[in-house]
């Protein structure tokens, strides 16, 4: 027995010296998993410092103070004060008045032109939306500050350098005088661009603003999560929990992983053939949208609960079902409270997805050019990200700021809808 | 034959050339007189008054058969005790007595088992009020991951066996007084049940049990996670109970099936072997299988 036991070495050593090498992967694995976060949350603050220094500029927006005099003669020469008038009157020539007087050396009609065309068109609207809130305004003077055009903007922002040759830049160096003078004078000022959070989109990037992609995008996720969030559950539930094992729900789980891995373009194809051909929904609505992107979203729902309600015990079942409780009871009395957090991510994944989904948008008409915000799940709507991709594509120097902007809101509506699910999550997991 | 071969070889081989052996040098004590190939079950295996009647119960796992004509019955107010080695059949048994077997898929059983005169295999038994008669406590303490209170409300309230809060208040003290927890938990009955330790929560799932008040209880190894002093409150428990309920309890421990049951069932390999007083069971096998085992042959 000894003579055996001294023949062959001792456990001891053998472990011993084999410790090296498991030390050494041990140390390679890890050190290869740190380097795979480092990067990750790397390209991760580049891709936020991109963003939110290209875009914390549109959050500003420049405006000039101009003395309007709101001439009678102008606005209402009738005296009649009738909405009617006061409402097709010219306030554009308000503005051109107001911008004469300021100077009053420019009288070419080209140098007029230029001269105008320093204030955005929207300032026009603004100063009627003022004369039709109090009309007794008219026949006053006052200092109204207006937002300017947004090439004016950019140069005030610094975006559009003035060095570069006055041939390959959008303003005149005469317009570039005009500007310094105002400058000089404080009649330009970088206010909040209170614009860009409650108007829809517009050709003019001063006055385009993100709430009508914002409302679309929750009208859209509404439907969403009102078909999906029920149906999955249901889904789940059943086939995990009630479903007897045969092919048939075989080939049902089959079809769900399959639909999961289908491209979302699809989605929108189905969603245009099915909805707004055949059942002549109206296109471009946050109905169709949600729709679809229920369509996308249920598989993902799907399987994270099938999942989650996988991992209760099956023997919690057993206590329930002991104790006489029929399967539905067992479920909603026992499985679901603690299977609720694993599902509630998988919706939160789903309805995240669904939030930065393009694709099928633009199959059903949500990528059109909408001026008004939408008032329920039927009016033309555009999304958040096809919003975004709808100012990445115009030529506008000031579209590149807000296209960051946009993308920024995007980013903070989906941070929010994340941490609303973790708190939901947080509050159920507590219930023990 | 590699080495290796040689001792991987099954253990049974190698425990039956034990058992021969010691037959020849004990050979005077064996009191067993039924043979080792004899599968039909000796002993009594019914009763006068019995609670459930079991006839004929086969049992397949697909196509492969668990459990193969076992005929017993469970009397009126007595513990019995199924025993037998791994994979016998004895928990297969004891899930088939309030259909738990329901919930494994590719599970079969033929045969009758009569319950106040009804087949409980028949189609047209629902479960919610046979297993409300036949109550479970299952080998690893299983409480819910709520209250302590809730655990044991759950079967009142949903069989709706309390008018109101009282009613319910009322059940859950009695339950948990019977079950010798009161005293412990008392003070901690909206903590959940998992907080406790493992006699207490395997105690906890016997008071969840009796709460609904059910006519049967089954207990499925129910202190193979415990220590000695949980087992033996368990014991005592069980001791207690049956004066007013039928326990079947499977075990391992056949000190433990000594100790508390009236009749004891032995199991083996899917047969029903013995079944007797547990007196005679434990003394005067006549079965030579039981013998083996309770004499630490095998198993």
């Amino acid at each position: 027995m000894n003579k055996l036991a001294s023949s062959r070495p001792k456990t001891i050593d053998q472990v011993k010296a084999s410790l090296p090498k498991r030390h050494l992967s041990e140390k390679v694995f890890r050190s290869i998993g740190l380097i795979s976060i480092i990067i990750s949350l790397m390209f991760l603050f580049v891709l936020f410092y991109t963003i939110v220094s290209k875009g914390y500029t549109a959050f500003q927006q420049t405006f000039i103070q101009l003395e309007v005099n709101f001439d009678e003669r102008l606005l209402d020469p009738e005296g009649t004060r009738h909405r009617d008038a006061l409402s097709t009157a010219d306030y554009g020539g308000l503005i051109k008045a107001s911008l004469s007087k300021l100077f009053p050396e420019v009288t070419t009609r080209n140098e007029k032109r230029l001269l105008y065309s320093l204030v955005s068109t929207g300032a026009a609207y603004q100063l009627r939306e003022r004369v039709m809130d109090n009309p007794a305004l008219i026949g006053q003077t006052q200092q109204v500050w207006v937002p300017v055009d947004d090439e004016v903007d950019m140069l005030i922002k610094g975006h559009t350098l003035r060095d570069v040759p006055e041939a390959e830049r959008r303003l005149r160096d005469v317009q570039i005088a005009w500007l310094d003078q105002l400058e000089a004078k404080e009649k330009l000022a970088l206010k909040f661009n209170t614009a860009f959070f409650i108007n829809g989109d517009s050709r003019e990037p001063e006055l385009a603003g993100i709430w009508g992609a914002l409302m679309g995008s929750i009208y859209t996720l509404i439907v969403t999560l009102i078909l999906s969030f029920p149906i999955g559950f249901a889904t789940a539930v059943y086939l995990e929990e009630f479903a007897p094992k045969n092919k048939w729900i075989d080939l049902i789980e089959v079809n769900i992983n399959n639909l999961a891995a289908v491209p979302s373009i699809i989605f929108g194809l189905l969603g245009l053939a099915v909805f707004i051909n055949f059942m002549s929904f109206p296109r471009s609505a946050p109905l169709v949208g949600g729709l679809v992107l229920a369509f996308m979203t249920l598989p993902t729902i799907i399987i994270a609960s099938r999942g989650a309600l996988k991992s209760v015990p099956p023997s919690i079942r057993e206590a329930a079902l002991g104790v006489g409780a029929s399967t539905m009871q067992a479920v909603y009395f026992h499985v679901l409270p603690l299977a609720i957090p694993g599902m509630l991510t998988g919706v939160i994944i789903g309805m995240a997805r669904a939030l930065g989904e393009t694709a099928p948008l633009l199959m059903i008409g949500m990528v059109a050019f909408i001026v008004d915000i939408p008032s329920n799940i039927l009016d033309p709507a555009t999304a958040l990200p096809v919003q975004i991709f709808l100012w990445a594509d115009s030529p506008e120097r000031a579209f590149v700021e807000r296209t960051s902007a946009a993308i920024i809101v995007l980013l903070g509506f989906l941070f929010v809808m994340n941490a609303l699910a973790i708190i939901l999550r947080k509050k159920f997991e507590h219930r023990w | 034959m590699t080495d290796i071969a040689k001792i991987a070889q099954p253990s049974n081989q190698i425990e039956r050339r034990k058992g021969d052996r010691r037959k020849h040098t004990r050979i005077h004590l064996s009191r067993a007189t039924v043979s080792r190939d004899n599968r039909r079950t000796v002993g009594e295996a019914t009763v006068s008054d019995p609670r459930i009647h079991c006839t004929d119960v086969n049992v397949f796992y697909g196509d492969k058969p668990a459990l193969r004509n076992v005929t017993l019955d469970i009397g009126c107010q007595e513990i019995i005790a199924m025993i037998g080695p791994s994979g016998c059949g004895k928990s297969t048994f004891l899930r088939c007595l309030n259909r738990m077997n329901d919930t494994i898929e590719c599970c079969r059983v033929t045969g009758s088992i009569m319950i106040d005169g009804q087949d409980i295999n028949d189609k047209s038994i629902d479960v919610v009020p046979l297993r409300a008669k036949i109550g479970m406590v299952f080998q690893k303490p299983n409480p819910f991951p709520k209250s302590v209170y809730e655990n044991i409300a759950f079967g009142p309230r949903i069989h709706g066996l309390a008018k109101d809060k009282v009613e319910l208040d009322e059940i859950v003290v009695t339950s948990l007084k019977r079950t010798g927890l009161w005293e412990e938990v008392k003070d901690r009955l909206d903590q959940p049940g998992t907080s406790l330790s493992g006699g207490q929560q395997q105690r906890l799932c016997i008071a969840r049990t009796i709460a609904v008040n059910p006519e049967v209880i089954l207990m499925d190894e129910p202190c193979s996670a415990l220590d000695p002093i949980a087992t033996t409150k368990i014991e005592e428990l069980m001791d207690q109970l049956c004066t007013d309920y039928s326990i079947v309890i499977v075990t391992h421990s056949m000190q433990q099936a000594a100790r508390v049951s009236h009749r004891t069932a032995y199991f083996h390999l899917g047969d029903l072997i013995e079944v007797g007083t547990t007196e005679q069971i434990f003394t005067k096998p006549v079965h030579q299988l039981t013998e083996d085992y309770i004499t630490g042959r095998f198993g």
